[in-house]
């Protein structure tokens, strides 16, 4: 696909102006491979931690994508390699055209405000000795907002997160407030210059269950009124189907199945989706009375991957001289349904 | 008589000292349990439900503000023991504890076996090679390959860790295992594994356990019992099957209809509001604030109701509202 080379315009361009087409994807990340080299006695190369390995896919304006997988598969990994922390070993991260890995540090700095980041655990975000407010205009400052713009900012960021009244929260500081709280702070921070994609990483996992689904309804109504586009990554399956259109399944340091989410539940495909299905409950007496069909074993290094299907070692339908020598290419098993998979050839 | 009952609590409290005043954490609460049978104890952060297990274990810091009630086991009152009895007696040997986050409580510079082998040795006087061969049963018990006995903590995955956890627990036989959040830092499948292990556990050694924990999904698939906890007191107790087909309290309702289902087509609800501060918590019945059914006897604390062997801590039970109920649902 040729890249829209027409908006990549140096020094960065202010928000909102010349939206790219709208068919552009927002976000396209084309066979992208961060590895992590590790060293022996702090030099000489002694393997690498393939924590995202050819990775692709594309998202469009103001979606909502899920990416689930158990911990230790890579998502954190390929999340922050998007938000340009990591470099890319190979392949490229796309922004509205512009390539994320080659950007000038001016270029970095616009594209970071242009994508907020909900980290996972809200009272270790947020430094503990600076009031909301402070949290709340450092983002301003930084990007050059002038002074008497940042109060109505912070303002309009804390009315849209529901932080209200705001004069009661405007000074306190992270540890006066709830779980919930510190969470609405956080994703006001990543909203405040209004990005046009947020980056979620387990944004409620650390909350309690009924304040999670306040948050995850928070973020959507964001996504809404927005038109944000939101990457979401969680290891439940339970609540993406609420809050996301598509759900890329990862397990390591791969995609295995992408599909909207209607699709993914009702017809998953790849055997390792349908192991994390049954592995996710719903509220039943029924439960205690049967044992849960599990695969055997534990995700493997990343170090040295299994070859072929990573996940043929634990695989129920496992294809000996096929499975475990050729990786599997993406195969479109329904309607935009791509799932990695030999069963599918 | 063939009494099951294997647990009685009885009006526990536990109140903690701060500089702003005594934190109610455990305000009364009763409840039972027999034996084979898993109670759940469900609550959200700070309703409470880790300090009702340390309570049950006296495993008490130092800010004890107060500290009363009875737990009876097997009829016996352990609250009369003094500590060091109650240590000898209770403690490893009638109930074992799985700690919050097991994974991280394990001791990093011990092999896991001599680990697991120590509560055998130091209750028992168990030698150590008769220690570590019921380790190695017991690791078999709960699938850790018999040669993590010689690994130490680091080398071991979470769920193994976990599952480690779970076998020093179980190793001296306690009557009673208290698991506290057992599954809620792991991954699905780790988790569908190890409530699996607990499963079987129950089955195959008539174990009973109390389960701690604020997810309510997991939670069914380990409970013959359901207690619902909420600013330190138990507003609910009822069996699994007819908690989780309908709960009686606007607290468990609420919470039961915040849980998000992969299998039915049902919107996930939040509860507005926060849970009272354990510090003054309101006069009346504590979730008042924040029910969508109050009305005026709710500013009195209401008893735990029996309805139909089902227990629940509203006045919406009350029998003697029973008729002014029939007439609202009739208007």
């Amino acid at each position: 696909m040729a890249v829209d080379s027409h908006t990549i315009v140096a020094g960065g361009q202010a928000p909102g102006e010349a939206a790219p087409h709208a068919e552009d994807p927002m976000l396209r990340v084309q066979n992208l491979r961060v590895w992590f080299e590790l060293r022996r006695f702090g030099f000489g190369h002694a393997g690498s931690v393939r924590a995202v390995d050819d990775v692709s896919f594309e998202l469009a304006h103001g979606e909502a994508i899920a990416v689930v997988g158990e911990s230790g598969c890579g998502k954190s990994t390929l999340m922050k390699t998007i938000l340009g922390l990591y470099q890319p070993t190979g392949g490229e991260v796309v922004y509205e055209g512009s390539v994320v890995g080659k950007l000038g540090d001016l270029d970095l700095k616009h594209y970071r405000s242009r994508i907020g980041y909900v980290q996972q655990d809200p009272f270790g975000a947020l430094p503990p000795f600076m009031s909301v407010r402070r949290i709340l205009e450092e983002p301003l400052s930084i990007n050059g907002v002038p002074a008497e713009e940042r109060l109505p900012r912070v303002e309009r960021a804390m009315q849209e997160v529901k932080l209200t009244p705001i004069q009661d929260f405007l000074h306190k500081f992270p540890h006066m407030l709830s779980g919930g709280q510190q969470q609405r702070v956080v994703i006001a921070r990543a909203m405040i210059l209004q990005p046009g994609l947020i980056v979620a990483d387990e944004p409620v996992s650390m909350l309690d269950a009924s304040v999670r689904v306040e948050i995850l309804k928070l973020l959507r109504a964001l996504q809404e009124s927005h038109d944000l586009a939101v990457m979401y990554i969680t290891h439940d399956l339970s609540t993406v189907r609420y809050f996301s259109e598509r759900i890329f399944v990862m397990y390591a340091g791969k995609l295995v199945e992408k599909a909207p989410v209607r699709s993914l539940l009702s017809n998953p495909r790849h055997p390792y989706t349908h192991a994390l299905l049954a592995a996710t409950v719903d509220p039943d007496p029924e439960n205690a009375k049967t044992l849960r069909e599990v695969p055997a074993g534990e995700p493997p290094s990343l170090v040295r991957p299994p070859s072929g299907c990573r996940f043929h070692p634990r695989c129920p339908h496992f294809i000996k001289g096929l499975c475990d020598v050729e990786v599997p290419p993406e195969f479109e098993t329904d309607p935009n349904h791509l799932t990695a998979c030999w069963l599918y050839r | 008589m063939a009494d099951r009952s294997l647990l009685r609590v009885e009006d526990l409290v536990l109140h903690f000292r701060t500089s702003a005043g005594p934190v109610q954490a455990v305000d009364g609460v009763s409840f039972s349990l027999e034996r084979g049978q898993a109670m759940v104890i469900l609550g959200e952060s700070g309703c409470g439900k880790t300090s009702l297990a340390k309570a049950i274990l006296r495993l008490l810091p130092r800010n004890v503000e107060t500290y009363s009630g009875s737990v009876f086991i097997n009829g016996m009152d352990v609250m009369r023991l003094d500590d060091e009895d109650f240590r000898r007696q209770v403690r490893w040997v009638k109930i074992s504890m799985v700690p919050q986050a097991a994974m991280n409580s394990l001791n990093p510079v011990l092999r896991v076996g001599d680990q697991v082998a120590e509560p055998m040795m130091t209750h028992f006087g168990v030698s150590k090679a008769d220690a570590l061969t019921q380790v190695n049963r017991m690791f078999e018990h709960v699938g850790v390959p018999l040669d993590f006995v010689k690994r130490y903590a680091f080398e071991l995955s979470g769920g193994m860790r976990q599952r480690v956890a779970i076998a020093m627990s179980l190793v001296t036989s306690p009557d009673l295992i208290l698991l506290d959040e057992p599954t809620s830092a792991l991954d699905v499948l780790t988790q569908a594994n190890i409530m699996n292990v607990l499963k079987r556990v129950k089955l195959d050694m008539d174990a009973s356990f109390i389960l701690i924990t604020h997810d309510i999904a997991t939670s069914s698939e380990l409970a013959d019992r359901v207690a619902v906890m909420y600013a330190g007191q138990i507003v609910e107790v009822d069996t699994a099957e007819r908690f989780f087909a309908a709960p009686l309290h606007p607290y468990s309702q609420k919470l039961m209809a915040s849980v998000p289902r992969l299998r039915a087509d049902q919107e996930p609800e939040f509860i507005t509001g926060q849970p009272p501060s354990l510090l003054n918590p309101p006069v009346g019945c504590r979730f008042a604030e924040r029910c969508p059914f109050r009305f005026e006897m709710c500013d009195q604390e209401p008893p735990l109701f029996d309805v139909g062997g089902r227990l629940t801590k509203c006045w919406l039970y009350d029998p003697a509202l029973e008729r002014v109920r029939a007439q609202e649902a009739g208007a």
